[in-house]
């Protein structure tokens, strides 16, 4: 079973969200904009990881195509803009609904395959997507959408300056890993985990997996379509380039080198990955070189990823 | 008497067939299990008999044939509802959770047959009354007193009783047991015959076994399986004085005892 994560690694894990809490403080007080800039984009793409790591880990649904979600959720919030509709709501519902519709017709096909079929099936479904948008003349193609200003939500929720951004998307995530801890805990969560060792014996013990897979999908491509609505939100530009493929296999490297099936590991793959990303280009021109002889190291040697690490240490 | 017989019987299959290619796996197999009682179909390798437990508990779909589980054809339902409608199964390979406690593999069971799982708040690890049910039966299995246990770090005798109590878990009413015995050593295979036989006087068990000590202890009713088809089917005495069953299975086994 997945290790209960609760346990051993949990000073770790306070640690770590306490530092994400002051972070923007710091930065603000060492007059850093562009960490604080890099962190929020971190903590984004760490929140669709996380949804990816509930079907992937959890469930060992492997899907190559998560990203078209966050792609949805964007251009939720983009497509309304585009017409002047800025209401918040409008752009939440319509991202969930969207995704939630979209992850229930392609999961509904998709889980009727396994292993490398399902990998392959996810992909040409978000390619459909992103070949959707790509062809999109009135919402900008393959140059993009500009979005002009934040969505608007009542007064409390303000998320115009980068450091209220910023809380959002830590307030995003806080509900994120707590939503997953229960859910992985409870008797849905423990249908999932079964049936990803073993969904014959699953079936034999009266589930009828399908079902309770494909709920599993739609959640994770919900969350997912929430970062989303954070990511059109913070980037204010976007383009059908961030839902193609590349980018869905990224999201599963930073799962499988944060810790598959560990409830903070994809947060960690998320937040390495991009800062290394950064911190190597600066270094030099030919960073991929490195960057993935990195990966394929971590991929190799790092069994169970950074959360096992964190996890020995603490012991 | 026919009908008599189908009346007291708890699973009723007629004229099964079913090919993988040329191979009839199951050949024209008619076969009724009465209600409380323990049936064994033996047979050498490649007989057909997980083919035929594979298609009673819904994992494969015959070709032709009816089955009839408790009054009611089962044929269009698939596996998950077959194990609700109490028709719960044991695998031949080992197929319990080696990841997870022996406690929570037993839950599992008992979950299974609580309804739906759609519930996605409640720690299950809190939830007294499946670990209290899942208790109950892992004591039936002995293994009680190691509930907390990491399936993967127990015997193989240990896992294939885990096994029998997670069918047991689910409350069915009857268990489809698939080489109960399979890979066990003498010790534990006695230890099996003892849980077996317990759990025999309270439900119907219709199992395949290799291991003759086993079925001639335990089983009420024998069926004889050759190349996909059902040859007998009788009372242990009888089958193990049928010239014919002797000469095409049992050998000269059974003349020396």
């Amino acid at each position: 079973m997945a290790k209960p994560s609760g346990t051993r690694s949990v000073k770790v894990y306070l640690g770590m969200l306490f530092l994400l809490g002051i972070a923007p403080l710091l930065f603000q007080w060492t007059n850093q904009p562009f960490l604080l800039d890099l962190l929020s984009r971190g903590l984004i793409i760490g929140i669709a990881a996380l949804s990816l790591n509930l079907i992937l880990g959890y469930g060992g649904m492997i899907s190559l195509g998560h990203v078209a979600y966050l792609g949805i959720g964007a251009y939720c919030v983009g497509i309304p803009a585009y017409y002047d509709i800025y209401d918040g709501w409008i752009h939440l519902s319509l991202a969930v609904v969207t995704c939630a519709l979209f992850a229930l017709i392609t999961g509904a096909v998709s889980l009727r395959t396994k292993g490398v079929y399902f990998i392959m099936i996810t992909m040409a479904f978000s390619q459909m997507i992103y070949f959707i948008f790509l062809s999109l003349e009135e919402y900008g193609a393959d140059d993009g959408l500009v979005i002009y200003a934040r969505s608007e939500f009542p007064v409390w929720i303000n998320m115009e300056g980068a450091i209220s951004m910023y809380y959002w998307i830590f307030g995003l995530l806080i509900l994120t890993l707590f939503f997953i801890h229960r859910l992985v805990r409870s008797r849905f969560g423990r249908v999932i985990i079964g049936s990803k060792y073993n969904d014959l014996r699953m079936q034999s013990l009266g589930f009828n997996t399908y079902g309770y897979r494909l709920t599993c999908y739609v959640i994770s491509a919900v969350i997912c379509g929430l970062a989303g609505v954070l990511l059109g939100n913070f980037t204010s530009f976007i383009s059908p380039e961030m839902m193609s493929w590349t980018r869905s296999g990224e999201l599963i490297f930073m799962v499988i080198i944060g810790g598959t099936g560990s409830l903070f590991g994809p947060l960690f793959g998320a937040l390495s990955f991009l800062f290394l990303e950064e911190a190597l280009s600066l270094i030099t021109i030919y960073w991929h070189l490195i960057f993935g002889g990195l990966l394929i190291a971590l991929v190799l040697f790092g069994k169970g990823g950074i959360d096992a690490w964190l996890s020995k240490l603490d012991k | 008497m026919k009908q008599n017989m189908r009346a007291d019987s708890v699973l009723f299959i007629r004229s099964l067939c079913k090919s993988f290619g040329g191979i009839k796996a199951t050949d024209d197999v008619s076969l009724s299990v009465c209600r409380g009682g323990i049936h064994a179909v033996i047979g050498p390798n490649g007989a057909g008999k997980t083919t035929l437990i594979a298609q009673l508990s819904g994992q494969i779909r015959p070709d032709s044939g009816d089955i009839e589980f408790d009054g009611r054809s089962i044929l269009r339902a698939g596996m998950a509802q077959r194990a609700r409608a109490g028709l719960a199964r044991s695998f031949q390979i080992t197929s319990v959770f080696r990841e997870m406690t022996i406690l929570e593999n037993a839950m599992l069971g008992v979950q299974g047959a609580q309804g739906h799982s759609y519930r996605f708040w409640a720690p299950v690890h809190q939830d007294q009354d499946l670990a209290d049910i899942a208790m109950d039966h892992l004591m039936t299995v002995g293994l009680h007193h190691r509930s907390g246990r990491i399936v993967s770090s127990i015997s193989h005798g240990e896992q294939r009783q885990l096994e029998v109590a997670m069918a047991l878990a689910m409350q069915p009413k009857m268990l489809l047991l698939d080489e109960p015995m399979a890979g066990m050593g003498k010790e534990e295979t006695f230890r099996m015959i003892e849980i077996l036989s317990s759990v025999g006087a309270e439900k119907t068990i219709l199992m395949v076994e290799h291991d003759m000590d086993a079925v001639f202890s335990l089983a009420d009713q024998l069926s004889v399986m050759v190349n996909g088809r059902v040859i007998a089917t009788d009372s242990v005495a009888k089958i193990r004085s049928n010239p014919e069953v002797q000469k095409s299975y049992l050998g000269g086994s059974c003349a020396k005892d």
